[in-house]
């Protein structure tokens, strides 16, 4: 077992702790763009995709290294724009009268 | 400062805004912003690593690189741009699901890459763990995508025997990892991967429809988790910490939101909740006790009188894309003097959350948004409890029925109002697929339709009268 990979399960520990800290206190109504958001962080895949991609020296490599990225850049892109539509709509009250609002009523 | 090095330290800015993001999205105020970060830190890596040699070498094949974000690029952003807003759970499920796929990817290819090197053993082990990860992440997200999006059946399904099915195939994978151990043999890491699909398939299979979304997020953090397995093959500090991350927040994350449900994790998971339909759908009973119906203008009528209504949104408001009209009457109610809250459960819609992101889509004031405790005891006072397109989540079963498969699940109590309205379809049972005692209520009113229909005809009644 070399020292790398005591690193990395080092890394790995102190990663658990963060990430289980960090979401402890999330109001429910933001579980959902919460979910959202970190679906498009684990598309980060996307780096170990281009490595591998740019790594490849046969076409099984190449093929799959591509297929990879191309799935990976889904994850990221996807995620990151349903996160920030959602989002869009958590904008506070007042100036948000939507022009051609079927709402006649004057308030 | 070599190269190598300098990119290793914009990696690790890149998974400080991921930490940095994940701690915004959990407040309302800087949620949007955290994304943000999240996508700059995103970028940051990205360009970053077509500077990293590899190898000892530049990286290869960079226009194939640039065509395969480019192909990500132009079909992720129209589909996540334009997708209906009901529609967010599956488009979730898919975006997860080609993450899982691509983390199979990686480890798979960097096995074969290295395989002439003779690697470690604990080398093979984090390739199978990110092939078994990744690829039952893809292929449950895609069984969840097809579910939700209606391609299958929304209920459990179940068979004689799925338990030790699902145990068979669970063992054969066991033991292919353990071949591949000790043979490092290829082939039998095709096979792995296949054995993950149909596992992935056979656990998501009898989770009904309602309890995906928990599911999901489930198969969310075990994309992450396959994340970091694959960047311990890769020996990337970056792929680790994100993934482990999302893994350990995705797992709370999901125990947080079978909370919300009144459900234990295991229970979503194993127990084909809603695989039999306990409901008559009739609209009278064996014990002679039928339901009430009346018009949308009735309703209009009764709503003229109240001076506190208290709206309860579920799921079905949603399918009718009727929030606009709901919140049209809600501005006419108001300009009449009446007091208008919405009561939000915290699984109405279809995911915790849900129904918020679709009443701010119809631009409903914030404050008239309240969350469930507070609802109920607005509820006390309140003279119309009108129930929209929603079902279990004010079903009083959940309190006092302890055979109902929702007891426990906490409700908001429609029945504490003076009045209830139900804006129903039909009287099918709502997701769970359970009798709803309060339809019966005297006090409760059904207006039988669809919700946008109805909601028209009411704001025009409310107008004329």
């Amino acid at each position: 077992m070399g020292n790398a990979l005591l690193q990395y399960a080092t890394v790995f520990m102190l990663a658990i702790f963060v990430g289980i800290e960090i979401i402890a206190k999330v109001p429910s109504i933001l579980h959902t763009p919460l979910m959202s958001g970190s679906n498009a962080i684990h598309g980060i895949i996307l780096v170990g995709s281009m490595t591998i991609l740019g790594a490849a020296t046969t076409n099984a490599e190449e093929i799959l290294g591509f297929l990879a990225v191309i799935l990976a850049a889904l994850n990221v892109v996807g995620g990151f724009v349903v996160t920030d539509r959602m989002l869009e709509m958590f904008k506070p009250k007042a100036k948000t009268p939507k022009a051609g609002s079927t709402s006649e009523v004057a308030k | 400062m070599s190269r190598v090095t300098l990119i290793d330290l914009i990696y690790l800015f890149s998974a400080t805004t991921f930490v940095l993001a994940l701690k915004g999205l959990g407040s309302p105020k800087r949620a949007r912003l955290g994304n943000m970060v999240a996508a700059f830190g995103m970028v940051v890596a990205v360009v970053a690593t077509f500077f990293r040699p590899v190898d000892g070498h530049a990286i290869y094949h960079v226009p194939l690189m640039i065509l395969g974000i480019v192909i990500g690029l132009v079909v992720a952003v129209p589909v996540a741009r334009f997708v209906k807003m009901t529609a967010m759970p599956q488009l979730v499920a898919i975006f997860n699901g080609v993450g899982g796929g691509a983390a199979a990817l990686v480890s798979i290819t960097e096995f074969m890459h290295i395989k002439a090197t003779h690697p470690a053993t604990y080398v093979a082990l984090e390739v199978l763990l990110g092939v078994l990860i990744g690829t039952f992440s893809f292929a449950g997200s895609a069984i969840s995508f097809a579910k939700l999006q209606e391609l299958m059946t929304g209920r459990p399904v179940t068979y004689p025997g799925q338990q030790v099915i699902n145990g068979i195939v669970g063992l054969a994978a066991l033991v292919t990892i353990g071949w591949v151990l000790v043979s490092a043999s290829q082939t039998m890491l095709w096979v792995l991967l296949g054995l993950a699909a149909v596992l992935g398939v056979l656990f998501v299979l009898p989770i009904g429809g309602a309890d995906v979304p928990v599911l999901i997020s489930l198969l969310n953090a075990f994309t992450g988790v396959a994340v970091a397995a694959s960047g311990f093959t890769l020996g990337s500090n970056l792929l680790i910490v994100a993934g482990t991350l999302v893994g350990a927040s995705g797992l709370l994350l999901t125990r947080l939101m079978s909370k919300a449900m009144g459900r234990s994790l295991p229970n979503i998971l194993f127990s084909a909740f809603g695989a039999t339909v306990t409901a008559s759908g009739a609209t009278q009973r064996a014990d002679g006790r039928s339901v009430r119906s009346g018009s949308p203008e009735d309703i209009a009528i009764m709503l003229g009188f109240a001076s506190r209504v208290v709206f309860i949104p579920g799921y079905g408001l949603a399918v009718s894309q009727g929030q606009h009209v709901l919140r049209e009457l809600a501005d006419l109610l108001e300009s009449r003097g009446v007091e208008v809250f919405y009561g939000i459960h915290p699984v109405a819609g279809r995911m915790p959350g849900h129904m918020n992101v679709l009443l701010a889509e119809a631009n409903v004031p914030y404050e008239q948004l309240v969350e469930m405790d507070e609802a109920n005891s607005e509820l006390q006072t309140a003279d119309v409890a009108l129930v929209v397109g929603a079902n279990d989540t004010v079903n009083p079963a959940a309190v006092d029925d302890k055979t109902s498969p929702i007891y426990g699940m906490p409700i908001i109590h429609a029945d504490l109002a003076e009045n209830v309205v139900f804006l129903k379809r039909s009287m099918r049972p709502g997701f769970a697929g359970i009798e709803n005692e309060l339809l019966y209520n005297p006090k409760t009113t059904l207006v039988f339709g669809d919700a946008k229909d109805t909601l028209t005809k009411m704001v025009a009644a409310v107008k004329a009268g």
